[in-house]
């Protein structure tokens, strides 16, 4: 059997074995399901979710406003890294500024953005953007920062313009660093949206948990997480396809040679 | 100097310092137009230092470099210099690499592939157009960059040790590429190298520098070795072992003032 075969076939034994015992301890009275609701209750509810159209607008919103965040978040940190990279000078003014920035539990200014822009999108997206933007900030940096020397040397002695740099040199080079923030950027988009939906607002996955949570409802809570991270997982294998294809030109690691 | 046809380049006195560190004191290099210089000298003596200052990166204390008879200011417009380390862009296969200064002259990646196809042909690379740079060997790629700055046809190329990674057998390889092409299309050429045979069996001359700090030119041997050369065979001859040995006299005692300096 291929490798991968084996993998995926590993990992469906190990849920199923998981789902299986915590299922049994329900039934059998060992775990309580007010605390932990069965597995049979949460595909239930879910199931039962699916089936409203309610349901699917808090998808669409929460969706909507993880896109929003993630494309304006990577657009933004990507430029300032870029800039910032090739700017020593501009790199150490605004150093400090973005470390404070960035040391701001971004939670608290989610009641800010709130009463900045209201309950609506607006505020969701910019508590997103506040965090997937030091993340492709910090990675767009780093990756313009260390380009190889040589290969920069040559391309100037190329006669390569500073646009050209640019556009061959500097961002192939800083894409392996680019993609592995988007990587961790989606997550941080979609925690951002439903982190804002949950502290205030009319609709998203966000609001969907935080109402199940108000009634103490905890098959509404874990049904609501399970939600969300096939959510994550969907948007992470799309992330995966471009990765794949932007990095053709990379050496296989050792091992799969 | 009149009457006198206008040499390609010409170092004049040039030093060059690093802070107050004196790499070269005193270095005179004349190249005429069309000729093959090879540069020998022991490590560190400045070689690399002085091609950067050929091709306008580095400018010197005192001394003058002049280009086609003209003073250089800047950057050197007629030069193509292939770098001692590998300067590929992993991200571009073999024939992007090779039309990469066509991009960067404005003209369309098709048009670059179109012109760059023929010069992987002529460095023996036909089939390798669609290559990564990982998928080629050291000898591959080292064809690779040099077809990367030939087929910007500069006027002067410069080498710094572009062979010294290879074995034998890819490097006698590499000279009868480099000679073939040379000799269909004949353009200044400097040459540095650490290895005496190689610099005689390709170069019109062979200069050497004494060991650095401070170093200089301590002789300048003109290679009488008729062309077209053929490289196996040229260096059993008794021409070839003479020009060996005088060149060595020069070279030996620099070498080892290096060693005894650097203990
Ligand atoms: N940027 C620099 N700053 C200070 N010293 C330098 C710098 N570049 C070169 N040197 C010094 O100048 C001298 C000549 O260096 P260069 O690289 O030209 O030597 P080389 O003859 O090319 O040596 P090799 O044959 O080992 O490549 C060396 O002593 C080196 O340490
Ligand atoms: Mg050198």
């Amino acid at each position: 059997m291929p490798r991968r075969g084996k993998v995926v076939l590993v990992q469906v034994a190990i849920v199923l074995s998981l789902l299986l015992v915590w299922e049994s301890g329900v039934r059998a009275g060992l775990i309580d399901p007010f605390f932990f609701p069965a597995p049979s209750t949460l595909v239930a509810r879910i199931g039962e979710w699916m089936s409203t159209a309610d349901f699917w607008t808090d998808v669409g919103v929460t969706l909507l406003e993880t896109i929003l965040s993630f494309v304006a978040g990577i657009a933004i940190g990507t430029t300032l890294g870029i800039w910032l990279g090739l700017n020593p000078f501009a790199a150490e003014v605004v150093q400090p500024f973005i470390k404070m920035f960035n040391a701001i539990p971004r939670i608290l200014l989610g009641p800010i953005f709130v009463i900045w822009f209201g309950l609506g999108l607006t505020s969701k997206v910019a508590l997103g953007v506040t965090l997937v933007l030091f993340v492709a900030f910090f990675n767009t940096f780093q990756g313009v920062r260390e380009v190889n020397p040589v290969v920069l040397a040559n391309a100037r002695l190329l006669r390569a313009s500073k646009w050209s740099l640019l556009r061959h040199v500097y961002l192939p080079s800083a894409t392996t660093w680019i993609l592995s923030s988007l990587r961790v950027s989606v997550g941080m988009a979609v925690m951002g949206a439903v982190v804002a939906e949950y502290l205030g607002s009319s609709a998203g996955l966000g609001h969907l948990i935080a109402q199940a949570e108000g009634v103490l409802d905890a098959a509404g809570v874990f049904a609501g997480i399970i939600v969300l991270s096939a959510f994550v997982v969907a948007l992470d294998a799309v992330v995966d396809r471009a990765e794949k294809r932007l990095l053709v030109w990379r050496p296989a690691p050792a091992h799969e040679v | 100097m009149e009457g006198q046809p206008t040499l390609a380049v010409d170092l004049r006195d040039v030093m060059i310092r690093f802070g107050d560190f004196t790499a070269v004191k005193s270095m005179n290099l004349q190249v005429g137009e069309a000729e093959f210089v090879a540069v020998v000298g022991p490590t560190g003596c400045g070689k690399s230092t002085i091609l950067n200052t050929v091709t306008g990166l580095l400018k010197p204390a005192a001394g003058e470099v002049s280009v086609f008879g003209k003073p250089l200011t800047g950057l050197n417009d007629q030069s193509g210099y292939m770098l001692q380390q590998e300067g590929l862009l992993p991200w571009k296969t073999a024939q992007d690499n090779v039309g990469l200064g066509l991009v960067f002259q404005g003209k369309s990646v098709e048009e670059a592939r179109a012109q760059a196809r023929p010069w992987l042909a002529k460095v023996g690379l036909k089939g390798f157009e669609e290559r990564y740079p990982h998928q080629l060997s050291g000898g591959q790629r080292k064809r690779v960059a040099m077809a990367q700055t030939l087929i910007m046809e500069p006027r002067i190329v410069l080498m710094d040790e572009p062979f010294s990674a290879l074995d034998v057998h890819t490097r006698r390889l590499m000279h009868r590429i480099l000679l073939d092409l040379w000799q269909a299309e004949r353009r200044s050429l400097i040459f540095i190298t650490h290895d005496l045979d190689e610099a005689i069996t390709l170069a019109d001359r062979v200069v050497v520098m004494s060991a650095g700090p401070g170093s200089r030119m301590v002789g300048d041997v003109p290679i009488t070795l008729p062309r077209p050369r053929d490289v196996s065979a040229l260096q059993t001859t008794d021409e070839f072992v003479a020009l060996y040995r005088q060149i060595w006299s020069l070279l030996g005692a620099e070498v080892e003032k290096s060693y005894a300096a650097q203990g």
